[in-house]
């Protein structure tokens, strides 16, 4: 007997119960690599710049995040009197929700079977497969730029306004690019859906049979270049050093929060790290073939997400920030050109190949 | 549950509509503006067209409004504009009812014949809006297509020039 997909139509209440347990699941194994990503984080610089990282809370320092987590929520949390009030609440939480809502359209498994009172379904690991997945990623993506702006204009001081003024600047010009630098995916895969990508990168490496069979047709071999522009494209639209030119300590006071105290500067920190998790999962997906690999589903999954972690750290602990005239010129001189040119090379290439 | 979901985010886009043009700071304006877009988008996905509600998130809400609060807050008009009552608000309030009520009559006026086009809610379904979007631009509306793009580059140059006069 052929198991069905599980579905709202064949079996409503089984249905409802599993997508609240891959939502639970899903935001709290999330939210625990965001806790954990700072020690990790911490832990691995020390590391690289030889000392030691936290050691006195818990064991290896373990219990830092918890710790962390409970000093910010027992601060005073103080709101400028000269804010405009309303803002300064909302933009932290405008910043986290595009952050999370993303991992809503990622596929972190393949498809799990089993059966219920006789009838065998087919539930898909994923949360919802939207067939325009990856424009909907992106759309957030763009919602996201929203949080910063809003914090560094509400927060009425300067060093927030110039913070909140870069990160506008620098996200909108980064989108571009990181959005163009997948295009050439779409082309490949014919699909938006993001399940559908990861099964499209399940064929045979560059479709020559003569290879051996498990390696598989993972984007990252056919399009390079489009991996590192993505890559570092979605690395300044988070943000992330060496592109953190919007909360630049040593010029800027942290930037856009630098009036932000208590619950709502870590508000700031989880989107960071909850960023962070976004892009590697969709970087995972779109081209090292999502859950494909030599183990069960998520554990390939989550491996490639915790490399690609390490390597943002590694980058952190690496790279110096850049200056602001070099990012633009990086973004709009050579980024974009070399994403479109990508766009060309491959369109000709596929037209060929048909 | 569709008609719920409409009138819930019909009322939310036209509240949010009218606050753009109430509020007195430019910011506010600016985000009420962005309410109205996300709300518009859920209007799309309920007329079974998801690729326009992305699109139109990522170019009006993500990307637009952006470049304009960019510009307010670079311009730093942050500060509310003190305005007092004029006529011209009555006038306008007026002339807006007026126009509604004559959209609604023209609405009103034909009756639905129930003739089917090319494009029905199952072709959606079986291809994909963005696939349907996507032949009717390249193959049907080749031209307008490439004419807007070129407009659009146009544009780009003459930003260009404009504002690098001495390069």
């Amino acid at each position: 007997m052929t198991p069905e997909v599980l579905s709202l139509s064949n079996a409503p209440v089984l249905w409802a119960a599993a997508m609240l347990v891959k939502i639970l699941v899903a935001f709290s194994v999330l939210m625990f690599i965001v806790a954990y990503a700072t020690w990790v984080e911490r832990k691995v610089i020390g590391r690289m710049q030889s000392r030691l990282g936290p050691t006195m809370t818990g064991p290896n320092g373990l219990l830092q995040p918890i710790a962390d987590g409970l000093k910010l929520f027992f601060k005073e949390d103080l709101i400028p009197g000269e804010a405009s009030k309303f803002a300064f609440i909302v933009a932290p939480m405008m910043i986290l929700a595009p952050a999370l809502i993303s991992m809503a359209v990622i596929p972190f498994g393949g498809d799990y079977e089993f059966s219920f009172q006789g009838v065998s379904y087919l539930m898909p690991m994923q949360i919802t497969d939207l067939n325009i997945g990856m424009l909907f990623i992106l759309a957030m993506a763009g919602l996201g730029v929203y949080g910063i702006v809003l914090a560094g204009l509400a927060s009425n001081s300067k060093y927030s306004l110039i913070g909140g003024i870069r990160a506008t600047a620098q996200m909108i010009s980064y989108e571009l690019a990181a959005g163009l630098s997948i295009i050439v995916i779409f082309m490949m895969s014919e699909t938006l859906s993001l399940s559908g990508i990861v099964a499209a990168q399940q064929e045979v490496l560059w479709g020559i049979t003569s290879l051996p069979s498990w390696m598989h047709n993972w984007y990252i071999f056919s399009q390079p270049l489009a991996f590192g522009l993505f890559v570092v494209g979605s690395m300044a639209e988070i943000n992330r050093t060496p592109f953190d030119l919007p909360e630049a300590e040593t010029e800027l006071v942290s930037g856009f929060c630098t009036e932000y105290s208590s619950m709502k500067y870590a508000l700031f920190f989880m989107a960071e790290y909850a960023n962070m998790v976004t892009i590697s999962a969709i970087s995972t997906t779109l081209f090292l073939g999502g859950w494909d690999g030599p183990f069960f589903g998520w554990i390939n999954f989550l491996i490639k997400v915790f490399g690609f972690m390490f390597f943002f750290i590694w980058v952190r602990a690496t790279f110096p920030r850049l200056r602001y005239d070099q990012l633009m010129q990086l973004g709009w001189k050579v980024m974009i050109p070399l994403a479109l040119g990508n766009i060309v090379v491959t369109a000709i290439a596929v037209l060929l190949c048909q | 549950m569709l008609s719920i979901l409409f009138y819930l985010f019909a009322t939310v886009a036209v509240f949010s509509a009218f606050y753009v043009t109430k509020s007195r700071n430019p910011i506010n304006s600016a985000l009420w503006l962005v309410t109205t877009f996300i709300c518009l988008a859920v209007l799309y996905i309920t007329l079974d067209a998801p690729f326009m509600a992305a699109i139109q998130i990522m170019v009006y809400a993500g990307a637009i409004m952006v470049l304009i609060v960019f510009v307010i807050m670079l311009l730093n008009l942050g500060t509310a504009v003190k305005k007092r009552y004029t006529h011209a608000l009555a006038w306008g309030a007026g002339l807006s009812v007026v126009m509604l009520f004559v959209t609604n009559t023209f609405i009103r006026r034909g009756v639905p014949t129930g003739k089917v086009g090319d494009v029905t809610t199952q072709t959606i379904h079986n291809y994909g809006h963005t696939e349907l979007i996507g032949k009717a631009m390249f193959t049907d509306f080749l031209l307008p297509f490439e004419i807007a793009s070129i407009l659009l580059l146009v544009a780009i140059v003459g930003a260009v020039v404009l504002s690098k006069r001495e390069v």
